[in-house]
């Protein structure tokens, strides 16, 4: 909400500056956004009268007016605007102003008339965005007074970010109360002088949504002149605020909203039929707002109608067909309190949100309808003439929000706050508030006043001792609470370690959204079952993940589409799967390469990265847990069938999937280049073994070499898990040291060269010993897995 | 006689400066002090003659050998000496040149923020728990004591997936999880991503948020601010002027929002602070009765805090970058530059 600093004043003006005044608001908790100047910066203009006008002799569109400016003499000044005439005040531009936009106004000759000065439009002097000729000044504007005393402005806007249990503030008056007792000073709401009822004539109104409606007012007024115009200093306050004069009308119901807090409506009353009735709407019944929108409504929609039609979105706005126009005579003013509960929410439905419903939903005063209802009354009759009716009210006591008591213990306010507060300052805090006070022993029962809707606990008392003491008026304490000593879990192993590890290879830690395109996680994981937003922020970002491979294939495009060649990122975070039927959230782990192994470098010779590369990383990062998983070759439709390996437990659960991008998605996505991948599901990848101690054998441990020639479909792994099969006391290590293809070995047969490390616990192992270990094996080797001995 | 052995000794001196490598060396050695060695016969002559001179003559021959000898240990130092100069010389190498192998990656500014918060609140006991970010309206908003049409979810422009189902638009519903199944007292932060359906210059529909919380008897307004004080200046490392504003969170009652003193300009006023020298920084407040009640915990005898803040914001501040947007396109430019 902006309003007004002059305005503001006008109720309390506290003897501190603009920059003051906004910290005191902000440090109440009425946090101030932007404070900016009412008008741009200028000079020298003042309020002139024209008191004669000739035709230009030489130009068809100007005149050449006597403009007086309050001095001895008259000015001769040459004017161009269409609405120029005898009698009439506007502002005056005098040689030597200075007009926003720094333009300077000089002695100018205007096709041989001298013209000493100019006369402004509101846009000249910056108050609008459009003009249609002179800004014209009341009959009663002082010739002579400089117009920015005159308009008041010098004056601020203070915009005002509330929060929404603040309802009480959103208008002058409330902000007034609220300086006031920021300020110990004294304040009055608007006086003004009630106009007397001239006829008797009433439009029936009834209310069937008691609850929702708990007050209606309404009353008729006749002979408004329809061509009256919104005062100059209504429409200055009403710009101020942000709002636009429209017509004196409903110039005045936002007048007094801005005022009092208090939405108002006008129907033209030559447009309605029968009496007024207040009632939820009725399945499909429809309206067609003031905005033009056209709306089916349901038994949740409350509405004002009439024998005939809806007529209005209760609270929000009201409808096109009985709104007031420029041939406006007579009207029926409405002045109700919605109750929050009955409003929450409805505007919202239909994509909707007005100055109306804002104050509704989050409670207006239900004292302050009468009052809201003269003052409009009186306005509207000053601006544009008309006579009264008197006040038709439908009351529901009932439903008006009660405001009952609220206990406040005093032991509270010290464990709460921290701090002792005297008596006498707890209760003048709160009689300032406006809060009526009982003194009980051991502490208060405060009763609110009904334009506090936020006030209904112990703690919201408390809240607002706190605020008016000043928040940085409170102690700051040091930390002293119970502690216990942390755990240092050692079976799991911490996911930063991971991350720190990828780093150290080399990987750059990503971010990406959590939500993907359709498209891309159908391409991706075509077989996944994935949950899709109602209410998309685009199409881009609309499913949820079920991998992260999603967003790190998306980072890596957008880096190599900026000249970047080599790429390697990790990701940890939530993937979104629903597996047997049941939706999980699961922690995982992701990484992807592309490029070149190593950054090009002089000591080494540039080569593609390939799937060992990225085995090595990952058995890197199971190797900080030492937990003994398998990589079995599998098929996953994101991946090359070639070059793909599940990664499995010792139990045999998927941890995850490595492997190279499937060249078919290489080429759909993009990509001009292998691109490798891998995905851990972070709850078994971070199982880590305790080490069990073993003793160390005293003897030496011996080295023999075995080159096998194996069929091509026979596995690393199956050579390993056929040795280990032997369960060879001795065997202390296997490593693959050489695989070869090629001459010498026959084609669909490969040569895998072993060795094998023996030690003995109790023992120095003799040749004849060790023969007899590996005949034993490769004779185990021959049987299962069908092994020659290279010669 | 002596005369032709200083000839010999002459000569031989010669041999020895003449030779250039260990080799020539060992070939002057060989020549003269070998079996058939020059010297050596010269010692066999030694025999022939009568035992009165022999003395003395041997005496002259020792000595020429003594020189011989010791001018090879010279001459064989001399070629050592130089054979490791040029060793040394054709083993020079261009240490300015990079080292060989994987260079060196980095974390996320993002990752590395909330590494250093956890830090800091882990010193003084606070526990990490995280949450899932597909949540039940029950935990993001009603336990939090934001019922249905409460103006506060109009504030949230929550990603929905059913009526019932959104994501969550906080930390906070990790205060009800905890809350739920644990009992005071409760020292915990609760980092993680989270989600609100706005994107522009200064939004993304995604960012991180770590919300913080303790429970226990006795926990007063003074303690928030207190731990909050503390927490701003360690993370900034410096002695920074914070405040605190009375603002307005459903969960929390008293609720502010917590300012800092601007870092970019010193609190002179910047573009960055809208010139008002202040930077808000967080929102915090004392856990609203609402909210115990909630997880059936008694608010007479327990009392506590929570304070949220934002991850992405924090680390703009810390390391001034200027753009939200680029946390989330993983420009590798603006990654490896945190690295």
């Amino acid at each position: 909400m902006q309003i007004s600093e002059a305005w503001l004043r006008e109720y309390v003006n506290p003897a501190i500056n603009t920059a003051q005044l906004v910290e005191q608001l902000t440090m109440a908790g009425l946090e101030v956004d932007s404070v900016t100047p009412a008008a741009a910066p200028f000079s020298g203009v003042v309020v002139g009268e024209v008191l004669s006008l000739h035709q230009h002799p030489d130009a068809d569109r100007l005149h050449v007016c006597r403009v007086a400016v309050g001095e001895a003499e008259p000015l001769q000044i040459v004017c161009g605007a269409s609405n120029v005439r005898v009698g009439l005040k506007i502002p005056a531009a005098l040689i030597g102003a200075v007009l926003p936009g720094d333009f300077k106004i000089k002695k100018s000759k205007l096709r041989g008339e001298e013209s000493f000065g100019m006369l402004c439009s509101a846009k000249e002097l910056g108050l609008a965005a459009d003009a249609d000729g002179l800004l014209e000044l009341p009959p009663d504007a002082p010739v002579g007074r400089d117009i920015r005393d005159y308009l008041s402005l010098n004056d601020a806007i203070i915009e005002v970010d509330l929060t929404p249990n603040r309802a009480d503030c959103i208008s002058v008056e409330g902000i007034a109360r609220e300086v006031a007792i920021l300020n110990q000073m004294s304040w009055s709401a608007t006086q003004f002088d009630k106009i007397e009822v001239s006829f008797q004539d009433a439009i029936a109104v009834s209310v069937e949504a008691t609850k929702a409606c708990p007050r209606y007012l309404g009353r008729v007024i006749r002979g408004v002149n329809p061509k009256a115009e919104t005062p100059l200093w209504m429409q200055e306050r009403l710009r101020r605020s942000g709002l636009r004069s429209l017509s004196p009308i409903v110039d005045v119901t936002n007048y007094v909203l801005m005022e009092m807090g208090q939405p108002l409506h006008a129907f033209d009353a030559a447009k309605l039929t029968g009496g007024i009735t207040v009632r939820w709407a009725k399945p499909d019944e429809e309206v067609t707002l003031l905005n033009g929108q056209a709306l089916k409504l349901d038994n949740e929609a409350l509405v004002i109608a009439d024998d005939r039609q809806t007529l209005a979105l209760a609270g929000i706005m009201g409808g096109k067909d009985s709104a007031v126009s420029d041939t406006t005579q007579h009207i029926f003013l409405e002045c109700a309190f919605f109750a929050p509960q009955g409003l929450a929410g409805k505007a919202r439905r239909f994509g909707l949100h007005t100055d109306s419903s804002h104050r509704f939903e989050r409670g207006v005063d239900p004292t302050l309808q009468e009052r809201a209802i003269e003052r409009a009354t009186q306005l509207i009759i000053d601006i544009a003439g008309g006579s009264v009716g008197p006040i038709t009210e439908v009351k529901t006591e009932a439903a008006i929000p009660q405001r009952p008591p609220v206990w406040l213990r005093k032991k509270q306010i010290e464990k709460i706050l921290g701090i002792v507060l005297a008596d006498a300052k707890i209760v003048d805090i709160f009689q300032r508030l406006g809060m009526d006070v009982e003194i009980q022993e051991n502490g208060w029962l405060i009763t609110p006043p009904g334009f506090r809707f936020d006030i209904a606990i112990e703690a919201d008392l408390i809240e607002e001792i706190a605020r008016i003491h000043g928040y940085n008026n409170l102690p700051n304490s040091s930390l002293l609470m119970h502690s216990a000593l942390s755990q240092a879990t050692e079976a799991r192993l911490d996911i930063d370690r991971v991350k720190d590890l990828l780093v150290d290879r080399g990987y750059q830690e990503a971010i990406t959204y959590s939500f993907v395109d359709e498209e891309i996680q159908k391409t991706i994981a075509p077989h996944d079952v994935f949950i899709s937003l109602k209410n998309p922020i685009s199409s881009e970002l609309s499913v949820m993940r079920t991998t992260l491979w999603c967003g790190l294939l998306k980072a890596a495009l957008y880096n190599i589409n900026r000249q970047q060649n080599r790429v390697r990122l990790f990701e940890t975070g939530l993937r979104f799967v629903t597996k047997d039927e049941k939706f999980q959230q699961q922690k995982m782990l992701s990484g992807l390469v592309l490029g070149s192994a190593y950054t090009e470098q002089w000591g080494q010779k540039t080569r593609p990265v390939d799937f060992f590369d990225i085995k090595a990383d990952v058995q890197a990062m199971f190797g900080l847990t030492d937990y003994r998983v398998q990589f079995s070759p599998a098929q996953q439709s994101a991946l090359h069938p070639g070059q793909a390996a599940e990664i499995l437990s010792p139990g045999g659960e998927s941890i995850g999937w490595l492997g190279m991008l499937h060249p078919m998605l290489e080429k759909q996505l993009g990509f001009d280049t292998g691109v490798f991948l891998f995905e851990l599901d972070q709850t078994l990848l971070l199982n880590k073994c305790i080490p069990r101690f073993k003793p160390l054998s005293k003897y030496p441990s011996l080295r023999r070499d075995l080159a096998l020639i194996v069929k091509e479909e026979v596995s690393s792994d199956d050579i390993l898990s056929c040795i280990q099969g032997c369960a060879e006391q001795t065997l202390q290590e296997v490593v693959v040291f050489d695989v070869y293809r090629g001459k010498g070995v026959d084609d669909g047969s490969k040569s895998i060269a072993l060795s094998l490390i023996l030690q003995d616990d109790s023992q120095t192992l003799t040749d004849f010993e060790i023969d007899a270990i590996l005949n034993k094996m490769l004779e185990t080797l021959i049987n299962e897995i069908n092994a020659k001995l290279r010669d | 006689m002596s005369a032709t052995l200083e000839e010999i000794l002459a000569q031989a001196l010669e041999k020895l400066a003449e030779a250039k490598d260990f080799n020539q060396l060992d070939q002057a050695r060989v020549e003269y002090l070998g079996k058939r060695g020059l010297f050596t016969l010269q010692m066999k002559e030694l025999g022939k003659l009568d035992p009165e001179l022999r003395r003395a003559a041997g005496q002259v021959i020792n000595q020429a050998k003594d020189q011989f000898q010791q001018t090879l240990e010279a001459r064989k130092n001399v070629l050592e000496n130089a054979a490791l100069e040029e060793r040394l010389a054709s083993e020079r190498i261009d240490v300015t040149l990079p080292g060989r192998g994987q260079n060196i990656g980095g974390l996320h500014p993002v990752t590395t923020t909330l590494r250093r918060i956890s830090r800091i609140f882990g010193s003084v006991g606070f526990k990490v728990i995280e949450g899932p970010e597909i949540e039940d309206d029950y935990h993001n908003f009603e336990a939090l004591n934001i019922p249905e049409h409460h103006p506060a979810r109009a504030m949230h422009d929550t990603f929905y997936f059913d009526a019932h189902t959104v994501l969550r638009t906080h930390t906070s519903p990790v205060q009800i999880r905890v809350m739920e199944s644990e009992k005071p007292p409760l020292k915990v932060i609760a980092p993680g991503r989270v989600y609100r359906c706005d994107s522009d210059i200064t939004h993304t529909p995604m960012f991180h948020q770590v919300e913080g919380f303790l429970v226990d008897t006795d926990v007063s307004f003074a303690d928030l601010k207190g731990v909050v004080y503390e927490f701003l200046r360690a993370f900034f490392e410096k002695d920074i002027q914070v405040r605190f504003r009375p603002s307005y969170f459903p969960f929390t009652e008293p609720s502010a929002e917590v300012d800092i003193e601007c870092v970019i300009c010193n609190g002179e006023g910047c573009r960055v602070c809208s010139q008002t020298g202040w930077l808000e920084v967080m929102g915090c407040g004392m856990i609203h009765p609402e909210v115990f009640k909630a997880v059936n915990i008694n608010s007479d005898d327990y009392s506590g805090f929570a304070f949220g803040m934002g991850v992405e914001r924090l680390a703009m501040l810390r390391y001034g970058i200027n753009d939200l947007r680029l946390f989330f396109e993983n420009d590798l430019k603006f990654l490896e530059q945190f690295n």
